[in-house]
Order: C-alpha cells, then sequence, then structure tokens
C-alpha cells in the first residue's frame, strides 16, 4: 500500500538507525548517549503515522471475466461429493493396505464422465483442484477440462501450472472460427500454430469429412513430414470411400511413416483400389487343398516383396527373429478385404474357414492377421467367428489367438454380445486372464457379466486362495460393477470360518474385499443419485 | 429446536478434523458400508457401530447439542480427537437422510449422553459457587502480581538498554549477529515473564534474512517494541483502555470480563497457526444483530487440533464476552443457546477506501495492531506482476495481497470463484496488505473457505 508520510524524514531515520547513532543522528536529534531513544521515540512515531495514513493502491488492469457457463449449477450434495474425491490425492495416505475404505480418487474418472453426461456445470472453486488433478494424471484431462468448462481455461492462463489446459483445449482455447467462415478458416489453416491447425482439422474433419480433406489438400505438398503424418491420422475419423484417391495419391509420398499410415487407411476401406490389389496378392497365396481327406489350407507365402507391394504400404524388413515371407503374408492378409475369403475358399462362412485345418504350421499365422483385418476393418462376423465360443476349451489356453487380440476382437462387437462373451468365458475358465478382457466392456458391466465376476470370486475365494492374487479384477469390480448388484453382496462380507486347507486368516482378507467392493458400490450409487439432483433441492 | 432442518455441510464436517490425515481417513468412513446401527435424535445426538479391522465394531457417538462446540466419544483405540470415526458418522450424517435415521439411542450411547447432559447441569448450578471460590485470596493475588510487575519492569527496562545498544551500533550490523543474540534477549524477557516482549523480541531475529528492505522493517518492530517498553514503563499515566491494551500485549493474563453480548454468530473465519510449541486456532465471529466483529482464540499443544471448532457459514446464537482493552477484538464464548446451525446470511462490505481507514483507525486504540478483520464488498482479485490484489469493482483502488495470502492454495480458489466479476470477501486488512480468509460469490452461493 502506499505510504503517504514525508519520505525524507524517514529515510533519515533509517539511514541513521542502519548507520548506528554513534556515526550519524538525524536531523532533530541531539547527538549523545540519549541519541538512540531520541531516534526509536521519532521512528515509534514515524511507523505509527505511517502505518495509519496506508492507502489503497491503484488498482491494476482487471482480468477479462471469464466466459459465462451456461450448464446448469451442480447439486449441492453431487458438489461436496466432488470435493472429497478431489481431496483424497495419491501420496496423502500414509498406510500401503487399504482396509475396507473405498479408493475415492479412482471414483473420480467415472464421476467425472457422469456429471458431463449430465451437463452439470463446474463449481468455481473447485476448479483449481480440479486442474491440479487433471495436472497429475493425464488420463482424467480430457474429462475433467471438459466438466471445468470455460472457467479451466480462464484460470489457466493466470497460472503457468495449469498451461497444459490451454494446450488440450482446441484452440488453445481461443475460439476455432465457424467452419461456414471459409475466409477465417483459410486463415488459421494458413498461419496458425500447429495445435491449432491439428484442433481445426479435427473440428471440421467431425462435421464436414471432405472439407477437411479439401482443406488439407491445399497445402499438403507444403507440410513438413511429420505433420503430414499428423494430418493424415486426422483423416481416421469419418473414413470413407471418398478418401480414397486423397490417400492413393499420399502412397506415393517421399515419407515412408505418411506411406504406411495412407496404407493402413486404405486398407481399412474394402471397397479401395489397394484392397483389392491386397486381395489379389493375399489370394494368391491361400488355397484349399482337397486332396487331403478333409479341406485343409495350404498356404504358399510369397518369395518377394516387389515394389508394387512396398508402395501399398508392405514393410519389406522383417523384424529380427521372424522369417521374411512369413512377415509378408502377414501383411497381405491383415491389408486384404475380408470379405472375399468365403468366395475365393470355396463358398463357405467365416466360422467354417476358422474352423478348416491349415497345412504346415500356418494357422496361428493365418488367424493372427485375420484377427487384426478384422480389428481393422471393425468386421463383427469375422471377429465373432475368430473368437469362438467363450467355452470353447483353446478359448482360454495361449490358443491361436491371444488375449490382447482377443480383446481388440470383442471392441468390435456390441455392448451386449461383448459382455456376454466374457461372462461366459469367466464361467468357463476363470478369472486369472479376463483382466484385460474386463477392460473392453461398457461400464456399468451388464448382469450377466456382473454375475459371472461375482460368482468367480466367490470360487476363487472357496479354493483358499487369498484376496490381492485378484486385487486386479477386485479394482475393477469396484469401479465397474452396477451398483445396484450391492445388495446382493451382502453376504460375502462376513467372515467364513476357516477351513483345514485355506491359506491362514485368507477369510478375513476376503470379507475385507467384499466388504470395501459393496462400501464403493454404495458410494457410487450415492454418487448417482446425488448428480440426479436431489427432489427437494 | 430439531436436528433434522440442520445438518451440517461435508466441508462444516471435515473443518473438525485435527490434521489432513485424519480428514481423509475420516472422509472414506463416510459412506455407509462399514457402518451398522446408525441413527441420530431430536436433541442432536448422532451414533452408529463402525466395523474396523477388529471382530468388535467401535461405538462412536457425537453429541452435537453442547454450548461448547460438538463432543465425541469413541471406543476405538486413536488419541486423534475427534477421531475418524467420528468424522466419518458425522458425514454420513452430513450426506443424507438415509444412512442415519432418527430414532431412539441404543443404551451404550444413551449413557453416555445422559451422564454428559447430567454433569453440564450440575456444572451450571456449582458455577456461582466456584467462581467466588476462585476469587479466595485476593491479598495473595495481589501480591503475586505486584512482584510480576516488579519483574517485567526490570525486563522492559533492560530490553530498552539493548535496543539502544543496537541503534547506537547501527542495524547493519544485526545482520551478523544472527537469531542468538535476539534468543538470548527473548528468553531474557521469558524470565522477566512478559512473554508479549519475548515473543516480539523472537521475531525480530528473522527479519535481517526476510529479504530487501528489511532494514526498514526491522527498524519499525523496533521502534513498537520501545513504544510498548515505554507504555509499560509509564503505564500509570495511560488512559485505562490503552493500559490494558499496553498489559494484554505485553503478556499479562487477562479474563473476558466484558459484559456479556448475546447475539447471533455468524462464523466468519477459522484457521490454525502453528509454531514449534503451539496451535493456534483464530475463529472470527460476525454479530448479525449487533454488527460487531469478535475473535476466539483457542490453543492446543503442537501438532494437535485446538478443540473448540466452529466450521465457517455456521451461525450461533451465544453470548461473547471482551477481554479488557481498548478496540480489542479478542473476547470468549459464553452461553450457547442453540446449536450452531448453517446459515444463508453474509456480513456487510465495505470499499477498499474504508478498510484501509479502518486499520488507520483502529491503531489509535492499539498501535501495534497488525490487522483488522474487514468485509469488502465488490472486488475483483487481479494480477498486479508477481503478486495480486483486490481492486474495487466499482472504483479505482484496489489492496494488494500480503505475501502470505499470494502463496496459499486458497488464493486460486477465490480468483477462479469470481472468475473476472466481483466477490465479497472476508479477511484481514493491515500494513502488510490484505489476506483473504473467506469469499462469497455474487448472487447465492455458500462461502468459500480460503485458508
Amino acid at each position: 500500500m502506499n505510504k503517504t508520510s514525508a519520505p525524507d524524514v524517514w529515510e533519515e531515520l533509517v539511514t541513521s538507525a542502519l548507520l548506528g547513532t554513534a556515526r550519524r543522528t538525524p536531523p532533530g536529534v541531539v547527538p549523545g548517549s540519549d541519541a538512540p531513544t531520541a531516534l526509536l521515540d521519532a521512528a515509534a512515531v514515524e511507523t505509527v503515522r505511517r502505518r495509519a495514513g496506508l492507502r489503497p493502491t491503484r488498482a491494476a488492469e482487471r482480468p477479462q471475466p471469464a466466459p459465462q457457463d451456461s450448464r446448469p449449477a451442480l447439486p449441492a450434495a453431487a458438489s461436496r461429493r466432488l470435493s472429497m474425491l478431489l481431496a483424497d490425492r495419491p501420496g496423502t495416505g500414509s498406510s500401503g493396505r487399504r482396509g475396507t475404505a473405498p479408493d475415492l480418487m479412482e471414483l473420480l474418472p467415472q464421476w467425472l464422465s457422469a456429471a458431463n453426461a449430465h451437463g452439470y456445470a463446474a463449481p468455481p472453486h473447485l476448479v483449481p483442484a480440479l486442474l491440479d488433478a487433471a495436472r497429475g494424471r493425464t488420463d482424467l484431462r480430457p474429462a475433467a477440462l471438459a466438466f471445468a468448462g470455460p472457467r479451466a481455461t480462464w484460470l489457466a492462463r493466470l497460472n503457468p501450472d495449469w498451461r497444459f489446459a490451454l494446450r488440450a483445449t482446441p484452440g488453445g482455447g481461443t475460439a476455432l472460427p465457424p467452419p461456414q467462415d471459409t475466409a477465417a478458416v483459410r486463415q488459421l489453416w494458413e498461419e496458425g500454430l500447429f495445435a491449432e491447425r491439428v484442433a481445426l482439422l479435427a473440428t471440421i474433419r467431425a462435421r464436414e469429412a471432405a472439407a477437411a480433406r479439401e482443406l488439407l489438400a491445399t497445402t499438403w505438398a507444403t507440410e513438413r513430414a511429420e505433420d503430414r503424418l499428423m494430418f493424415l491420422d486426422s483423416l481416421r475419423t469419418g473414413l470413407s470411400a471418398d478418401d480414397e484417391p486423397f490417400l492413393e495419391q499420399a502412397l506415393a509420398d517421399r515419407s515412408r511413416n505418411v506411406r504406411a499410415t495412407a496404407a493402413e487407411l486404405l486398407s481399412a476401406l474394402p471397397g479401395s483400389a489397394l484392397a483389392a490389389r491386397m486381395a489379389v496378392r493375399a489370394g494368391a497365396c491361400v488355397a484349399v487343398d482337397r486332396t487331403h481327406a478333409t479341406p485343409t489350407i495350404v498356404i504358399e507365402a510369397p518369395h518377394e516383396c516387389d515394389p508394387g507391394m512396398e508402395r501399398d504400404g508392405v514393410v519389406a524388413k522383417a523384424p529380427s527373429g521372424r522369417g521374411e515371407r512369413s512377415w509378408w503374408f502377414g501383411q497381405l492378409v491383415e491389408a486384404a478385404p475380408l470379405s472375399g475369403w468365403p468366395d475365393r475358399l470355396g463358398g463357405r462362412t467365416p466360422e467354417e474357414i476358422v474352423a478348416l485345418p491349415v497345412a504346415d504350421d500356418w494357422r496361428d499365422e493365418l488367424h493372427a492377421a485375420w484377427c487384426r483385418a478384422a480389428v481393422r476393418q471393425r468386421d463383427a462376423r469375422w471377429a465373432r467367428a475368430l473368437l469362438g465360443v467363450p467355452a470353447a476349451p483353446e478359448a482360454g489356453g495361449p490358443g491361436a489367438v491371444s488375449l490382447a487380440e482377443r480383446a481388440k476382437l470383442l471392441g468390435t462387437l456390441g455392448a451386449e454380445e461383448r459382455a456376454e462373451w466374457v461372462a461366459g468365458f469367466i464361467a468357463t475358465h476363470g478369472l486369472s486372464e479376463a483382466f484385460q478382457l474386463l477392460g473392453v466392456c461398457t461400464v456399468p458391466w451388464a448382469a450377466p457379466l456382473g454375475r459371472a465376476v461375482v460368482d468367480a470370486l466367490n470360487i476363487a475365494r472357496d479354493a483358499g486362495s487369498y484376496p490381492w492374487s485378484f486385487s486386479g479384477v477386485m479394482g475393477l469390480a469396484e469401479r465397474c460393477l452396477d451398483p445396484g448388484e450391492a445388495g446382493r453382496l451382502e453376504g460375502l462380507m462376513a467372515v467364513p470360518d476357516e477351513r483345514e486347507d485355506a491359506s491362514p486368516g485368507a477369510g478375513g482378507y476376503w470379507a475385507e474385499a467384499f466388504q470395501r467392493l459393496v462400501t464403493t458400490l454404495r458410494l457410487r450409487g450415492a454418487m448417482a443419485e446425488e448428480l440426479k439432483g436431489e427432489p427437494k433441492g | 429446536m430439531t436436528q433434522q432442518g440442520v445438518r451440517w455441510t461435508a466441508d462444516q464436517v471435515l473443518a473438525l478434523a485435527p490434521d489432513a490425515a485424519s480428514r481423509k481417513a475420516g472422509s472414506k468412513l463416510g459412506a455407509a458400508g462399514p457402518w451398522s446401527e446408525a441413527g441420530s435424535s431430536e436433541e442432536g445426538t448422532v451414533w452408529g457401530l463402525c466395523k474396523g479391522s477388529g471382530s468388535k465394531p467401535y461405538q462412536t457417538v457425537i453429541d452435537l447439542a453442547d454450548a461448547a462446540g460438538p463432543a465425541y466419544k469413541c471406543s476405538c483405540p486413536s488419541r486423534k480427537f475427534p477421531c475418524k470415526h467420528a468424522l466419518g458418522l458425522l458425514l454420513l450424517w452430513a450426506g443424507g437422510e438415509g444412512a442415519v435415521p432418527p430414532g431412539p439411542a441404543p443404551d451404550w450411547a444413551g449413557q453416555w449422553i445422559e451422564g454428559r447432559r447430567q454433569r453440564a447441569q450440575e456444572k451450571r448450578t456449582a458455577e456461582p459457587a466456584g467462581s467466588a471460590a476462585g476469587a479466595g485470596d485476593p491479598e495473595g493475588a495481589r501480591r503475586r502480581a505486584e512482584r510480576r510487575a516488579v519483574r517485567i519492569t526490570a525486563g522492559a527496562t533492560e530490553l530498552e538498554q539493548r535496543l539502544a545498544d543496537l541503534l547506537r551500533g547501527g542495524l547493519a550490523g544485526a545482520e551478523q549477529a544472527g537469531y542468538g543474540l535476539w534468543e538470548e534477549t527473548a528468553a531474557r524477557m521469558v524470565d522477566a515473564q512478559a512473554p508479549g516482549l519475548a515473543s516480539r523480541v523472537r521475531e525480530l531475529g528473522a527479519i535481517p534474512s526476510s529479504g530487501p528492505g528489511w532494514p526498514v522493517r526491522l527498524l519499525e518492530e523496533c521502534a513498537l517494541i520501545h513504544l510498548l517498553d515505554q507504555g509499560w514503563l509509564r503505564r500509570e499515566r495511560l488512559p485505562d483502555g490503552l493500559a490494558s491494551t499496553v498489559r494484554s500485549r505485553i503478556g499479562l493474563p487477562a479474563s473476558a470480563d466484558g459484559p456479556p453480548l448475546r447475539d447471533r454468530w455468524l462464523v466468519l473465519a477459522q484457521y490454525d497457526t502453528a509454531d514449534a510449541r503451539l496451535t493456534t486456532r483464530r475463529i472470527w465471529l460476525h454479530g448479525t444483530d449487533s454488527g460487531r466483529t469478535a475473535l476466539l482464540l483457542s490453543y492446543g499443544a503442537a501438532g494437535r487440533a485446538p478443540e473448540l471448532a466452529l466450521p465457517v457459514g455456521l451461525e450461533l446464537e451465544a453470548e461473547v464476552s471482551a477481554y479488557p482493552g481498548k478496540g480489542q477484538l479478542r473476547a470468549a464464548l459464553g452461553e450457547q443457546f442453540a446449536p450452531p446451525a448453517p446459515s444463508a446470511t453474509r456480513p456487510p462490505g465495505v470499499s477498499t477506501d474504508q478498510a484501509a481507514a479502518r486499520y488507520g483507525e483502529a491503531l489509535r486504540d492499539d498501535p501495534w495492531l497488525d490487522s483488522v478483520p474487514v468485509t469488502l464488498d465488490r472486488v475483483i482479485p487481479a494480477p498486479d506482476g508477481d503478486s495480486w490484489q483486490l481492486a474495487d469493482a466499482d472504483g479505482d483502488s484496489a489492496l494488494p495481497l500480503t505475501p502470505t495470502a499470494r502463496s496459499r492454495p486458497g488464493l486460486w480458489r477465490l480468483v477462479a470463484l469470481s472468475g473476472g466479476a466481483p466477490v465479497k470477501v472476508f479477511g484481514e486488512c493491515g500494513h502488510r496488505g490484505f489476506t483473504p480468509l473467506t469469499a462469497w460469490p455474487e448472487g447465492t452461493g455458500e462461502a468459500v473457505q480460503l485458508c
């Protein structure tokens, strides 16, 4: 604040005090043994005078008001819940064991997505805590920033710690021009920063796919290779046959990565010329041999990787430890449209094709390539055929189709079918292999899936193992089980009598784990209720 | 008054927690899972059984109706107070009607409550007699006070001598002398039974290392100690009010013997400061009828929360009595007529000009005052170089924030709450700047704690 006393009097006092009255006395003070006291007297008067005369300073430039958040306010109970979830920061706890208390931080992601689904506005005073949480956990950022809304970008401009919020928001928080405003779009596209341009392209692509492609084509030749790669990647959204000419031209790009991405995108278009070329190449390698007692697929892998194949995105050099021919073969089958195989292989359905024996140990290679193709082309029919029956014995083992591939295949199916398949898998094979598969299921879990998981946990408990062998699935169950299931779990919370063959103390730990599960489910139920808003306000 | 309508908010419950770990542990227990047989009564009692790691659940019971703040009892072995179970149960109760239904108290809870009520009753009837007994030996008390005054006078005289020596040799030398000199002098003041002087002297030690401008601050503080010494040595000639202020600044004990003022007191802020030995809790109250501001102080041993806890946003009808000294805001909480309940009342505010003037006026009664409590109306937090200020929305003036306020997370809560729009802010306004403690958004909305 402004000090309004005569500055020179005070300055003189400070100077004398600093040097000592033995060396210097301020004006009006008699040098000598009483000089220090006289100086203190004068300084006391001045100090109180200066403080009493304090005036406010001139106001600095005030920040631009934050844009209005037109979303409805969060219900009060939900707002308190959020502040509790945010207060539970990792690393603040002292004990490693979790006991029966829910892990609040793990519930934040679904709280945020539920709040976003309701379309609530964040309470302004909690936005700093939201930004701090999102700063530490990148996976939280999209949902946290969407929920925090315009206040977050407004704050991020004032605090460098939260700069990430500007990067993550399209256009650094500055509004993108409306797509109709072609002049402004052109200007931002030609002069904007890279992040702004990516955001612009993504926004337009989502609304009008062709316009984005045309915009990209205007400057394609002058872009740097790594930028071309990023821009090309944004065409993945809304990919259609209309994009083929552009992608076909990108197959001749100077950069190998750009060529590979273009080829990958083209192969996801079963009607494209590249897909047709691949179909011919792959078809030449696979045939049904009818001379065997049962029809058998025989493979004749390509002998060379010709320039045409390379131009269509086939990588010529195999990773170390892999045969060149099987490497090329895998890429061909992966990029060939799956719809061509039934005709090529005697009019069989995908199920029948998958069931055919394959000669000379080519089965794993062929099926793996088909899996990748089914995922890339999002072909549910083939995915279903390749997944097989969940209860089949080889489904649980390290068969042709790995768990990771299965998880990806499941992603091409509808939510209900996915849950049912995983439920069937767990019912037969238990939980030890199920973690990855559970991860692709829609939250909250459908009833049959939830029941399968709980039953399997119950079986694991009865088998006498410790609950932490299942901590991954337990954690998932806490986050993903339908909160409505909590009632059915109550019986599991009691500590069972210890059996002789069980691991010592396991019963108590299981009871604790189930208590935590039920507590968390109840908490999630309460969270969902709070977000619906209290009827009584 | 029934308890059903006045459930606390979770924030208010969490403000009772003695430390961050308890707050976290308590908030985890604030869900229905581990609780059974929970219930509450019309009189403001909450109870429940909490499943812990042992086979027998802990019995937790809380009495919210007590005049001196909530009382807790829990069968857990924790030495924290309140323990996490009490906090969790209160959170459960704050969270809604379903989990803690009204009903008759079970025996184990009822007995404790009955006992408390009975003791409170006995205390109330015994009080008049007790206070008479306290004044048992007036002659002895007077002699003790005289002996202490002689000691303080000797200490103040010695301190004057040391200050004179310091000023004769120059403050520049103090930079080299370091803490040792001041610690030793402070110890002498403790011996002289003048704790107020001792703590002021101790603080001098930190000034030479406090950054640019330290000679000004050191001279100011030396001058104010000198002023206090002189005030003590000439206390007979001072007006009564100022003499009391000097006595309390020196550190003489006083009792809150001002006339009790009954009002509906709104809790404006509660915050703790801690040093190596002591946790000090300050609670600012605003009398909604009288317009008075009162400060309640309570103390706890280092690392432990003081017992009195009044969460921000509650209002309580009670009597407070002021401590002696002109312009002193410190008061003691007397009889409470109703348990604290949430309130939407906001204190009236002033402009930044008026706030600065109010500090100036307060120095007339107490020149040693560092700050006064003020509510600012319609101010906008604005960045000002490295720091922040609170600028009048409708004027050209602004109050800078104090250095401590600048580095607290509360600053960002305040900035976020405002979003560039005017807010109402309660805080302490003094020569170092303004320390915001609580803020209210424009329109409706709950108070947001900033400290």
